[in-house]
């Protein structure tokens, strides 16, 4: 490793409809269960969705435990409850100027733009002030950053919260990732026609678009110069542009690509258990990562997407998403893609909607978004072989 | 290294501290800088403010840097920090939901409303396949921007980033001072 410190996963936790642990999460995930329903006539949106959304109750009293109280935002919430449950698994002391928090997201407190929101001052649509808050809470000195790249936050925080260690500056970064689902996100993507009336089929033939998910993640990073053969490892991250159109895939998977072979980079393929794709189950999406993958010398590496148990979470997918792989890795398991059935893109692909048996100790998360942005990250558990 | 920096407000700009003259304000001054600096790139009549912003000011960046133009490569990051994220785009799109009466959602509003697509636009424009971010800060703060530029050059492949503050909260209030950084 030359003497590059490695950067080590310190503790996580996922707020879901599925649970308020990751461990919670992780045990829904593997029984295949999911929260995903249809909803008709919510938030006054005239055509139905189907959505995994937060029991806001629950949230309410869980945050209220904690002094959470009705001076945060429902988004507000999410993330220093997130966080918080993080933070006491550790004996970080969030007080100090050594810990830096970085929040993903991409809309944030958007809701307060509606006219008939009343209840907060404005600025909070703000996402730096939304952060401050959590800053607050903790007492946290320093200024936080919010990455907003909007689907592929969640990994380009966590890129740059290694950044953030490798260069010194600080000895640990509390990585949050969130989004809470409104009329404006759902009737945005509902105007894309990227929405699917059903759950989600990732992959598949017959899949028709996407569903959204309420969810907060959060990961703590520390560097350390030692690791051991439990420690997970964030080893390698890019993000590449596909220079093509603003609001669909590259045809030819161009910046997955180049992200992809960035973060293999000399690791060999067969170490690496399963690629955890976007998959949001649009059609030019999951075609683009199949071509992606093809292209970095990827295709027989096993592949899944778990967007069919939480729908996209947007801002939390990137982390929630990661610490789902490292779970399933500690569990020797390659986790189902849930929705998926047959195959549906053009370059083939190692898919199953089963759980599978893995003794490797490496994956790959892989995400795209608008604004022709892809981000991958290799993470390997123990340190690279 | 800072090779070049040009700054923009709804009524002043100029390119590595030398004034630019120009007779319109607001999000006007930003046509007619298209218009006397690019003029052969259309896709800039459907951008909204702030992607308009960052794509004249990029053009009158490069144009300064004098290299050549459109070659695809991957050294190059594109890095914008603000404070309002997409919050012109944000209320535009709003306003086409709020009224259930009179409910339109438009997919080319609502494609505006991330931060990121300007980086995006720079990034089709010029044939970058590098890194493209955004960040979004409480406030203004030289000093963290400065240091997360720093960090970008921990990417293995890029040389060089253009980046630094974009910032627009409507047609007649935004703030752009960008830079070409060098990897020294």
């Amino acid at each position: 490793m030359g003497g590059k410190p490695m950067i080590v996963r310190v503790s996580d936790n996922i707020i879901s409809p599925l649970g308020m642990t990751t461990a919670e999460n992780y045990v829904a995930v593997k029984a295949g269960r999911s929260e995903l329903k249809r909803h008709d006539g919510l938030w006054q949106l005239p055509e139905p969705f189907t959505a995994s959304l937060m029991n806001r109750e629950a949230v309410n009293e869980k945050a209220a435990q904690l002094q959470i109280d009705d001076r945060y935002t429902f988004f507000e919430k999410m993330i220093i409850l997130s966080a918080a449950k993080a933070l006491e698994q550790t004996d970080i002391d969030p007080t100090s100027d050594s810990v830096l928090f970085i929040l993903s997201t991409t809309k944030g407190n958007v809701f307060l733009l509606d006219k008939n929101e009343t209840g907060f001052p404005r600025e909070r649509v703000l996402l730096g002030y939304a952060a401050k808050q959590m800053t607050d809470y903790f007492h946290n000195p320093n200024t936080p950053i919010v990455v907003s790249n909007a689907c592929i936050s969640g990994v380009c925080a966590q890129i740059q919260a290694m950044r953030e260690l490798e260069s010194g500056r600080f000895d640990y970064v509390v990585t949050v990732g969130a989004d809470v689902q409104s009329a404006f996100i759902v009737s945005g993507f509902q105007s894309f026609k990227a929405l699917s009336v059903d759950c989600c089929k990732p992959f598949d033939a017959n899949r028709t678009g996407l569903n959204l998910g309420d969810a907060a993640a959060t990961l703590i990073y520390t560097r350390k110069d030692e690791v051991n053969e439990n420690d997970w490892v964030a080893c390698r991250g890019a993000i590449r542009n596909d220079a093509n159109h603003i609001s669909g895939p590259s045809r030819t998977g161009e910046g997955s690509y180049r992200a992809l072979k960035v973060a293999l980079g000399d690791t060999n393929p067969d170490k690496i258990a399963f690629i955890n794709a976007h998959g949001t189950a649009t059609l030019y999406n999951d075609e683009m990562e199949s071509f992606a993958i093809e292209r970095a010398g990827l295709s027989c590496v096993p592949v899944n997407g778990l967007k069919g148990y939480y729908g996209h979470t947007m801002g939390a997918a990137g982390i929630l998403e990661s610490i789902l792989s490292m779970q399933a890795i500690d569990d020797h398991n390659i986790l189902a893609t849930r929705g998926y059935e047959t195959i549906g893109v053009m370059h083939p692909l190692v898919l199953s909607n089963q759980n599978q048996p893995t003794e490797k100790r490496a994956f790959i998360k892989l995400l795209s978004g608008f604004g022709g942005c892809n981000a991958a990250l290799l993470f390997a558990k123990g340190g690279e072989a | 290294m800072t090779k070049h920096e040009v700054y923009i407000t709804p009524n002043e700009v100029s390119i590595d501290g030398k004034v630019l003259i120009h007779n319109k304000n607001g999000a006007a001054m930003l046509t007619e800088l298209y218009r006397a600096y690019v003029g052969d790139y259309p896709k800039f009549f459907k951008m909204d403010t702030l992607s308009k912003l960052g794509f004249v000011a990029s053009e009158l960046l490069l144009h300064s840097e004098g290299a050549e133009r459109f070659v695809p490569r991957e050294d190059r990051a594109v890095v914008f920090f603000n404070r309002s994220a997409s919050l012109q785009a944000d209320t535009a799109y709003q306003a086409t939901i709020q009224d259930p009466e009179n409910f339109f959602p438009s997919p080319a509003a609502f494609v505006y409303t991330l931060p990121n697509i300007v980086t995006g636009e720079i990034a089709i424009r010029n044939k970058y396949f590098g890194e493209t971010s955004f960040i979004v800060l409480p406030e203004n703060n030289p000093q963290i921007m400065a240091r997360e530029l720093q960090n970008v050059f921990l990417d293995p492949m890029t040389t060089s980033v253009l980046g630094g503050w974009l910032d627009c909260t409507d047609e007649n209030h935004f703030e752009a001072n960008i830079f070409l950084i060098l990897k020294s």
